[in-house]
C-alpha cells in the first residue's frame, strides 16, 4: 500500500496528488511514467509523473478523472492509500540545449509538460511555453510554468482567458514573427498533438509528443500499447513514451485507444451507480 | 496387491490410471482446473505399475533429477507424505511441476514401460504427492541452515528465481526477490491460466518461501525501478540473480496487425489471468468480449493453447487454432492439445496468415490465409512449411491472439552494458554456472534460453544456487 500524502483539486476534475514511493523519487526523470492500481480489483493504468521531491520520498501526479480508476483515485485524500505504484517507467525525455524549445501542453497534458520544461530550462535552453485549455477554470499550473518560461502564454478555446484560440494558432502565430524555433514538445489530446505536428512539420521543427495508448503491464511484456511510428511497430512502455511526432501514425493511436470504448463506459456506470447508492444511505 | 508383494508380470497388466477430469462440456464454461486430481486409491494403483528399474532412466530425463523411483514407491507404498518430501528434496514447486511440466518429452519419455506399455503417469503422481501434503496441512518446512551473513538478489520471481531463492535460503544465505508487477509468481500467474494452474496452488508454494524467510519486494522493475548496479553496490547484495523471464511479444510482420482485435497472447492472457477480466466489471480490466465471436489463435505451442481454451471459456463461438505445421510438429504438451481437441478447439493446420483485414472502424474482420505444405527439414529438424500456390482464402474472425513466441525484455541490457547478449538480446550465461559476463551476477530462464518451460528454468535457477552458494562461501570477506 502506498500512502498519499497531500491531496487538493486544481481545476474542476483535475486534482494533484503526493503520493510515498522513495525508490520513484529518487530515480525518476523528467517524461517517466508509473503503473498505479487504486483498489485490489484495480486495473494498471499509467500516469505520467508530473514531479518528485527525492528528499519527502515523494512523486506527485495530476489526474483528470475520466474513467471509473482515474475517477476513483481523485476522490482520495491525504492519509488515504492506494493498491500499487510501479515506476519509473518509459524512457526519460530527451534533454540537450535545442536552443530555443516550446513547451506545449494541452489541458492535462501541461502537468506532463511541466516537468520537462523544467528539465529543458536547466539545460539552457530559451523555453517558450503554451498551456492551453477550454476556458478559464480549467488553466492549470499557471505559476509554475510561467516560472520555468522565458516567454509563456495561455490559450482557451472560449477565449476567457489569455489568447483565444487553440495552442497551435499561437504556435503558428510565433512562427510567423520570426521567432526561431529549434524544438517543440507537445503533450495533450492527440487531436492537439497531431496538430501540432502538422504546424510544424513544412518548417522541420524537431517536435516530440508523449503518447498514451492502453497498457497492461507497462514494463514491455504485453505488447497492448504498441503504437506505428515511421511504419514499424513501437511500443510505448519501453521505446517511448516521447515519439518523434512526425513520424508516429496518429490515426492508429485514436483507433486503438477505442478497443474499451463500451467497456469504459459500463465500468464508469456501474461505479456511478455505486457512488450514488453510497450516497443514498 | 500390495507393494511388498506383487510380481511385474501383476504391474504390467494394471493400465495407466487416467486421472479424473471436468467434462469438455462443462468445462468449457468455467475457469476451474479441468483435472480433479488422484484419489490416493488410483494413486497407489498406478504407482505399482512402476517396475522399479534398478538403473531408473526417468530420473535422468527430469531437468531435475527428481528420485523418480523412490517417491513413486513411497506412494505405492501408502507414504504420501513421504513421497511428497522425498520430490521436495530435488524440486520446489512440485504442486506447480506434476501441472505444467512436459512430462511425455521428459521422465515419461524415457520411462522403459513405454517400449511395451504405456509410461508410468509420474506427472500425475508427483501432482497427486504435492496436493496431498498441502490438502491435509502437512507441510513441513526444510531445515535451513544457519545465516552465512551473505545477501542475495533475485530478480523476477517465476519459476527460476522461486527455485533460485528456495535453494539459496536453505543454505543458509538472506534473499530478497523482487517482483515487476504488483502480484508474485511471474509467468505462473499471469501467463498460465486457472483452469491449468489454480493460482492458489502458486500462493501456497510462494507462503512456502515466505515462511523460510525469503523478502519479496513486488512493484520492483529491473532496470528501471532498481539496477543491477544499484543493488550490487548501493544496497550491498553480494550477488545477484536474474530470472526475467521472456519481453516483448513478437508479432508477425503482416499488414493490418494494429487492427482492434489483434492481441499478443502475452496481453490476453495477462488480462485474464493476472487481472481477472473474465470477471469484468467486479474487476476494472476489460478483454475483447468472445462472446458469440470468431477467435483464432496463431501458433502452436502451450502459450497457444492456454489462449484458445481461454477464449473459448470466454464463449468464443467458433475458436481456431492457426498453425502452419501440421500437428506432429506443435511444440504443445500433447496433454495440452488432446484438451483443446476435446473442447472442441478447430485445428486449422498447415495454414499462415498472411493479412488481417478491418472494416471501416478499424476492427478485425478477417484473416487471409494462405495453405502450406511440408517440404524439407529445416534447422530445427522439423519440416519446412511451403506455400502452395494461388490456395489463399479468408477466414471470417473477430479476434486475433498472436502467438508465436517472445523477444528479450531490453530493460536489463539498456541499464547494465556490462552483461554480455547475444543476438537476439538473450543474456550469455556460463552453462555449468549460469554465470554471466559480470562479476557475482547469475542468471537463467527465459531470458538466458528464449522462451522455455518452467521446469527448465526452474533447473537453471537452482544450477545458479549451487553456483552461487560455492563463490559467495569460498569469497573472504574484507
Amino acid at each position: 500500500m502506498y500512502k498519499i500524502v497531500s491531496a487538493q483539486f486544481l481545476a474542476e476534475n483535475i486534482k494533484k496528488i503526493e503520493i510515498e514511493a522513495p525508490r520513484i523519487a529518487k530515480k525518476r526523470k523528467a517524461g517517466q511514467f508509473v503503473m498505479i492500481r487504486v483498489g485490489q480489483r484495480g486495473e494498471r493504468i499509467p500516469l505520467t509523473i508530473a514531479g518528485s521531491d527525492p528528499e519527502k520520498g515523494t512523486i506527485t501526479l495530476i489526474v483528470q478523472g475520466m474513467g471509473k480508476s482515474t475517477k476513483e483515485l481523485n476522490l482520495k485524500e491525504a492519509g488515504d492509500t492506494i493498491n500499487d505504484i510501479v515506476g519509473p517507467l518509459g524512457a526519460p525525455s530527451h534533454i540537450e540545449n535545442f536552443g530555443t524549445a516550446v513547451s506545449i501542453g494541452g489541458g492535462v497534458g501541461t502537468a506532463i509538460a511541466y516537468p520537462t520544461a523544467v528539465a529543458l530550462k536547466e539545460a539552457g535552453n530559451y523555453v517558450i511555453t503554451i498551456n492551453g485549455a477550454r476556458s478559464k477554470d480549467l488553466v492549470i499550473l499557471e505559476e509554475e510554468m510561467s516560472a520555468v518560461s522565458d516567454e509563456a502564454y495561455i490559450t482557451t478555446d472560449d477565449g476567457s482567458y489569455g489568447f483565444h484560440g487553440f495552442v497551435t494558432q499561437k504556435l503558428q502565430q510565433l512562427i510567423d514573427a520570426g521567432k526561431k524555433i529549434d524544438y517543440v514538445l507537445a503533450i495533450g489530446p492527440i487531436p492537439m498533438m497531431k496538430a501540432v505536428a502538422e504546424v510544424t512539420r513544412p518548417y522541420n521543427i524537431q517536435t516530440v509528443v508523449s503518447l498514451n495508448p492502453i497498457m497492461v503491464d507497462g514494463t514491455g511484456m504485453c505488447g497492448g500499447c504498441r503504437v506505428t511510428v515511421n511504419n514499424e511497430i513501437k511500443f510505448a512502455c519501453v521505446d517511448g513514451p516521447e515519439f518523434d511526432a512526425h513520424l508516429v501514425d496518429f490515426k492508429n493511436l485514436t483507433d486503438r485507444n477505442k478497443l474499451y470504448l463500451h467497456e469504459e463506459k459500463q465500468s464508469a456506470e456501474a461505479y456511478a451507480h455505486q457512488c450514488n447508492l453510497q450516497k443514498q444511505f | 496387491m500390495d507393494a511388498q508383494h506383487i510380481t511385474t508380470k501383476e504391474r504390467l497388466a494394471i493400465p495407466r490410471q487416467e486421472m479424473p477430469a471436468q467434462l469438455p462440456e462443462v468445462r468449457i464454461h468455467n475457469f476451474n482446473e479441468v483435472h480433479l486430481g488422484y484419489t490416493p486409491e488410483l494413486a497407489q494403483r498406478e504407482a505399482l505399475r512402476c517396475i522399479q528399474c534398478k538403473n531408473p532412466t526417468c530420473v535422468k530425463g527430469c531437468p531435475v533429477n527428481i528420485k523418480i523411483d523412490q517417491f513413486i514407491k513411497l506412494i505405492a507404498e501408502g507414504n504420501f507424505l513421504g513421497a511428497a518430501k522425498k520430490i521436495k528434496e530435488d524440486n520446489v514447486l512440485p504442486a506447480v511441476c506434476g501441472r505444467v511440466c512436459p512430462q511425455e518429452d521428459q521422465c515419461e519419455k524415457m520411462c522403459i514401460l513405454t517400449k511395451k506399455h504405456e509410461s508410468v503417469a509420474i506427472g500425475n503422481l508427483e501432482r497427486f504427492a504435492a496436493d496431498y501434503e498441502r490438502e491435509t496441512g502437512n507441510v513441513e518446512l526444510p531445515f535451513v541452515k544457519p545465516s552465512t551473513g551473505k545477501k542475495v538478489a533475485v530478480i523476477g520471481s517465476g519459476p527460476a528465481g522461486l527455485s533460485c531463492a528456495n535453494d539459496l535460503v536453505q543454505l543458509g544465505h538472506a534473499v530478497t526477490v523482487f517482483e515487476a508487477l504488483h502480484e508474485l509468481g511471474g509467468v505462473l500467474v499471469y501467463g498460465i491460466p486457472e483452469f491449468r494452474l489454480p493460482k492458489e496452488i502458486v500462493k501456497g508454494e510462494i507462503d512456502g518461501l515466505k515462511k523460510l524467510g525469503v523478502l519479496f519486494v513486488t512493484n520492483a522493475v529491473a532496470g528501471r525501478s532498481i539496477t543491477v548496479d544499484e543493488l550490487l553496490q548501493e544496497e550491498h547484495f553480494d550477488a545477484v540473480f536474474i530470472g526475467v523471464g521472456a519481453g516483448l511479444p513478437w508479432f508477425m510482420g503482416i499488414p493490418g496487425e494494429n487492427l482492434l482485435g489483434v492481441y499478443s497472447a502475452n496481453e490476453f492472457l495477462t488480462r485474464v489471468n493476472l487481472m481477472k477480466s473474465y470477471q469484468f466489471p467486479e474487476n476494472d480490466t476489460p478483454v475483447f468480449n468472445c462472446q458469440g465471436k470468431n477467435v483464432a489463435v496463431f501458433g502452436g505451442g502451450n502459450t497457444a493453447m492456454d489462449a484458445v481454451r481461454t477464449a473459448k471459456r470466454l464463449g468464443a463461438e467458433h475458436a481456431y487454432i492457426v498453425y502452419r505445421r501440421s500437428e506432429a510438429e506443435m511444440p504443445a504438451r500433447l496433454e495440452e492439445l488432446h484438451h483443446a481437441q476435446k473442447e472442441g478447439i478447430e485445428f486449422m493446420l498447415l495454414m499462415n496468415p498472411v493479412e488481417f483485414i478491418g472494416n471501416d472502424q478499424q476492427w478485425l474482420t478477417g484473416v487471409k490465409c494462405i495453405r502450406m505444405e511440408l517440404g524439407e527439414p529445416d534447422d530445427s529438424g522439423r519440416r519446412r512449411p511451403v506455400p502452395i500456390k494461388d490456395s489463399e482464402f479468408t477466414l471470417p474472425i473477430d479476434m486475433a491472439i498472436i502467438s508465436i513466441g517472445n523477444g528479450s525484455n531490453p530493460l536489463i541490457k539498456q541499464t547494465t552494458p556490462d552483461i554480455d547478449v547475444s543476438k537476439r538480446d538473450t543474456i550469455v550465461v556460463d552453462m555449468k554456472t549460469m554465470a554471466t559476463s559480470k562479476e557475482n551476477v547469475y542468471a537463467g530462464g527465459d531470458i538466458v534460453t528464449g522462451g522455455a518451460t518452467v521446469i527448465l528454468a526452474m533447473g537453471a535457477g537452482r544450477t545458479a544456487a549451487a553456483a552461487i552458494h560455492e563463490k559467495l562461501m569460498n569469497t573472504k570477506t574484507n
